[in-house]
């Protein structure tokens, strides 16, 4: 018998076209889960922290030599709470998770809440009623570090950061007012209520303040680019000021100070604001605004603590006056503390960015290692020449400049002081110091700031002294 | 104890529905979608019947509630009887897509008591009722060519209904879509499916000019437009794109494909424009996380239900899937991937697939025109409203609030899948009662020659 065919072409178009949207569907669902298990449990919108947190204690969190940072407890009435053995000290940096969360018990909160030990021991607890023990973060601060910068702030407002230069691990966060994250359920209101003291702002990433001084290291970089051979060429004579009447800049120096004859790296190392508008006013606009997004200003940073962006816009709409007033680190710039440790830590690491990192490793209840932190390169932002250069620069800071509070017989430092104006009043400083130690093959990097306190030469550089000091084991 | 219980029939479920879409897969691979394939069939059956047992076993362990065993034996009950009932009175019934019918409900029983167990027992009377109307209806369709010559008074009943629905429906969430009849609520756009299949398929079978095909377009034209008005803009989309589908294969022309997806295209940007719940849904779509407070909500919570449930899911009743607004409806699909991971997720979306598959494998072979349209039309309807749900409830595409078809809880939507997918087994059993009786005679042939050979052989020795 004839059987009539079916012409059936275009059904099977209509098949491959759903099967290739229902194809991408499943791998989309599949990549979604892979890559967002862990991210999104964090939210504070997602209820699902709690659900876990009824079959698991919260695990703890240490610093790298094993000391106890957070742990859950149980009081006589039977209910857990977070208990912080340093109460103030790392009020910022390891955060809180009694009051929603921040800091690495944000996180970090999908391994905290999590427990990897294995069936077996899930079964005993759980015939047993007890709960499973969360897994443990051991993060990559240093406790001595961290109070000695705590100590050296003091009262003072402000924020001191440490980092491992070639790791990019942080050793140390320092922000300063603090608070105890003990209390926070109780007192926080009160945080809330005050928004002068600002006391919940972590003030090494959030804080924006303007550069100062230590914008000049981004001025010389960029006058570097333009000019290679500047560290030999360039000279200027400081009578005290700028003055361009046309433009209508009139720029001092600090406190008035009169430098004379100044070449590149003396200009740098005195910290000479005339001579850094002279340079300032020869750059290229467009060429500066990109070296500035290169560094990483007006982007992301590549940190996992709540930040604030650096912002400062330089183009060829930007007039002179602004210029002139960039250049020297006042006008429009704010960055924060933690992005400028950052571009210190790549000028130290031969111009490469670490990507920067605070945990270490998570392990399960019983100490077996789960999951190693690699260290992470983020990006080359400089030349090894450009870094050579402004390393040397740097050194001059410590050598004969700003920064003599520095010289030891211990060990050699490099760095830039900086003293930020700030409601146009002149008596009016934020303290700032950025540098790193050893100055041929650095290990470390500081960056400080004090607020309203006066200049970085006097106030940020000893603090500086003391964490290398203590770094270095000196007394 | 219920521990160990609860997380090995957690693993087990998801290999279960593993195994279960590999029988399908096997199915597809096979080929002619004709006849008997009893042993898939049978170890299908028996998949299912395990994964309801361990997910009752487990809901009512969990949950301290003796109901949900209640609940587990009379869902097996109903659902096993229908299919048994079904190969009964229509031996030449398909019997994986029946399966696949089954599995769908089941798991929809399980994830809806989870959920809210007074609307499973709603959902369940529902499910009842549907099946015992839809086995008639399967037998309606054998009489195929008068409903197809019936296409006209269908294109009319189903306009009428959409029309009422806009004049006089109340408004939810900025739609009209339901309908109150003595105190039931109904949501007719769901049933103007049925009818809009079936008067296109007819319109499509006979219309043999240009011009009536043109015809058909305005028709179908209005029923968009109507739901468009309505504000049912999810349901709009669905039927144009089963109207595009069944126009292409009923035309074999390229070109009114392109066409309409270019049409399709520039409604969506005049939609946008035109609609400011359009807007809201395509931002929360684009950035939900910062829109978390308000029209990111749902999504947001919808994609952390998914993430969180990870590849095994959270287990039953361990998730939170509730946190999810409308989630028994529109994002019971997250529900699903939350608790039983994402993997059995993945298997459902396979399983709705197969029977996709099923459908237009099916069209291919039949000897009706009708019958292939209403098929193809039936399969595109019901693949396309599975895409939309998913896809808006895993963040693949923006949000349109359909359900998703045998799953998801609500009345009006379950009982139009059933009533789809059993009028598309009428069409089938009449195919392939035919295609046995002729594969009969053939073997009638091949008999006769063997026997003339037998005498042949006779006469030499």
């Amino acid at each position: 018998m004839t059987k009539k065919r079916i012409r059936t072409v275009e059904n099977w178009i209509t098949i491959v076209f759903f099967g290739l949207i229902f194809l991408s569907m499943s791998i989309y669902l599949c990549i979604y889960v892979k890559n967002n298990e862990q991210t999104l449990i964090g939210n504070s919108y997602n209820s699902r922290q709690k659900l876990l947190a009824r079959e698991n204690i919260r695990g703890r969190i240490y610093d790298s030599d094993g000391n106890l940072l957070a742990e859950t407890l149980t009081n006589e009435a039977g209910e857990e709470y977070r208990s912080y053995p340093y109460h103030n000290l790392y009020a910022h940096a390891v955060g809180f998770s009694n009051h929603g969360t921040t800091g690495i018990e944000s996180m970090a909160g999908f391994y905290l809440i999590n427990s990897d030990i294995s069936l077996n021991e899930k079964m005993e607890n759980d015939m047993a009623g007890r709960k499973n023990p969360g897994n443990n973060v051991y993060t990559t601060f240093d406790t001595d570090l961290q109070n000695v910068a705590s100590d050296a702030l003091g009262v003072c407002k402000g924020a001191v950061i440490v980092t491992e230069v070639k790791t990019g691990r942080i050793l140390a966060m320092v922000s300063k007012p603090d608070f105890d994250p003990n209390t926070i359920p109780e007192n926080w209101n009160a945080y809330v209520n005050n928004p002068q003291m600002s006391v919940l702002l972590n003030r090494t990433t959030q804080g924006l303040y303007p550069p100062g001084s230590t914008f000049k290291i981004i001025t010389s970089l960029e006058y570097l680019r333009e000019n290679p051979t500047a560290l030999q060429d360039y000279t200027y004579t400081c009578n005290g000021k700028y003055v361009d009447e046309a433009e209508n800049i009139d720029i001092s120096c600090y406190h008035g100070s009169v430098h004379g004859k100044l070449d590149f790296v003396g200009s740098f190392a005195k910290s000479c604001n005339s001579s850094f508008a002279n340079i300032g006013m020869s750059l290229d606009k467009d060429k500066f605004g990109n070296t500035l997004n290169g560094l990483l200003f007006n982007s992301g940073l590549p940190i996992e603590y709540n930040y604030s962006q650096s912002d400062l816009k330089v183009d060829s709409k930007t007039s002179d006056y602004d210029m002139a007033q960039i250049s020297i680190g006042q006008g429009d710039a704010i960055i924060t503390p933690i992005h400028l440790n950052l571009i210190t830590s790549a000028i130290a690491n031969k111009g490469v960015m670490m990507k920067p990192r605070v945990i270490d490793r998570v392990t399960d209840g019983n100490g077996k290692v789960i999951k190693t932190y690699a260290d992470e390169t983020e990006k080359r932002v400089m030349s090894e020449d450009e870094a050579k250069a402004l390393s040397l620069m740097m050194e001059a800071v410590v050598l004969n400049g700003t920064g003599r509070k520095l010289q030891n017989d211990h060990y050699t430092a490099a760095g830039k002081t900086g003293s930020a104006e700030f409601n146009g009043n002149k008596e009016d400083a934020h303290a700032w110091f950025t540098g790193f130690a050893p100055v041929d093959d650095p290990e470390i990097s500081v960056t400080i700031i004090v607020e309203g306190i006066g200049s970085g030469g006097d106030y940020a550089v000893p603090i500086a002294r003391r964490i290398f000091n203590c770094y270095y084991g000196i007394d | 104890m219920l521990y160990i219980y609860t997380e090995i029939s957690k693993y087990m479920i998801t290999f279960l529905m593993i195994l279960y879409c590999l029988e399908c897969v096997i199915y597809e691979i096979k080929g002619e979608p004709v006849f008997d394939h009893n042993g898939i069939v049978i170890r299908q059956r028996i998949y299912f019947v395990l994964i309801q047992i361990l997910a009752f076993s487990t809901l009512c362990l969990k949950l301290g509630q003796l109901d949900y065993a209640f609940l587990g034996v009379m869902d097996l009950i109903v659902l096993l009887s229908t299919v048994v009932l079904m190969e009964m009175i229509y031996p030449s019934v398909n019997k994986v897509l029946a399966n696949n019918m089954i599995m769908l409900i089941g798991i929809g029983f399980i994830i809806i008591s989870r959920l809210d167990f007074n609307k499973t027992i709603r959902q369940f009377v529902i499910v009842t009722v549907s099946l015992c109307l839809a086995l008639v209806l399967t037998k309606l369709f054998s009489y195929y060519k008068k409903i197809r010559d019936l296409y006209i008074v269908f294109a009319v009943i189903g306009l009428a209904i959409l029309l009422m629905v806009l004049i006089l429906g109340h408004t939810v969430n900025g739609s009209k879509i339901s309908f109150s009849i003595a105190g039931l609520k109904f949501q007719p756009s769901e049933f103007a499916k049925i009818i809009f299949v079936i008067f296109i398929a007819g319109a499509f079978a006979v219309a043999d000019k240009f011009y009536r095909v043109l015809l058909i377009c305005v028709v179908a034209a209005m029923y968009v437009l109507a739901l468009v008005f309505s504000r049912d803009l999810g349901n709009a989309l669905i039927f144009f794109i089963t109207f595009l589908f069944v126009l292409f294969i009923a035309t074999r022309n390229y070109a009114f494909l392109i066409l309409g997806f270019m049409g399709g295209a520039g409604a969506s940007v005049i939609a946008y424009r035109m609609f400011s719940h359009v807007r809201v849904r395509v931002q929360a779509f684009l950035d939900p996380f910062s829109k978390i407070d308000n029209q990111g909500y749902q999504i947001t919570q919808s994609l952390f239900a998914i993430s969180c449930g990870g590849f095994f899911g959270m287990g039953l009743s361990k998730g939170v899937p509730e946190d999810i607004p409308f989630v028994e409806s529109d994002f019971i699909f997250s529900a699903v991937s939350e608790e039983m991971g994402a993997i059995a997720a993945v298997c459902l979306l396979m399983i709705c697939f197969s029977s996709f598959m099923i459908l237009m494998r099916n069209a291919m072979i039949n000897r009706s025109r009708f019958c292939r349209l209403l098929l193809v039309g039936s399969a595109v309807l019901y693949i396309f409203q599975v895409f939309l749900t998913v896809g808006g409830g895993i963040k693949f595409i923006p949000l349109t609030g359909v359900t998703l078809p045998f799953v998801s809880y609500g009345g009006s939507s379950v009982m139009t899948s059933i009533f789809l997918f059993m009028i598309c087994q009428g069409v089938i059993v009449v195919n392939n009662d035919k295609l046995y009786e002729e594969w009969l005679e053939e073997n009638d042939d091949s008999e006769e020659e063997y026997s003339d050979y037998d005498e042949e052989e006779d006469t030499n020795s």
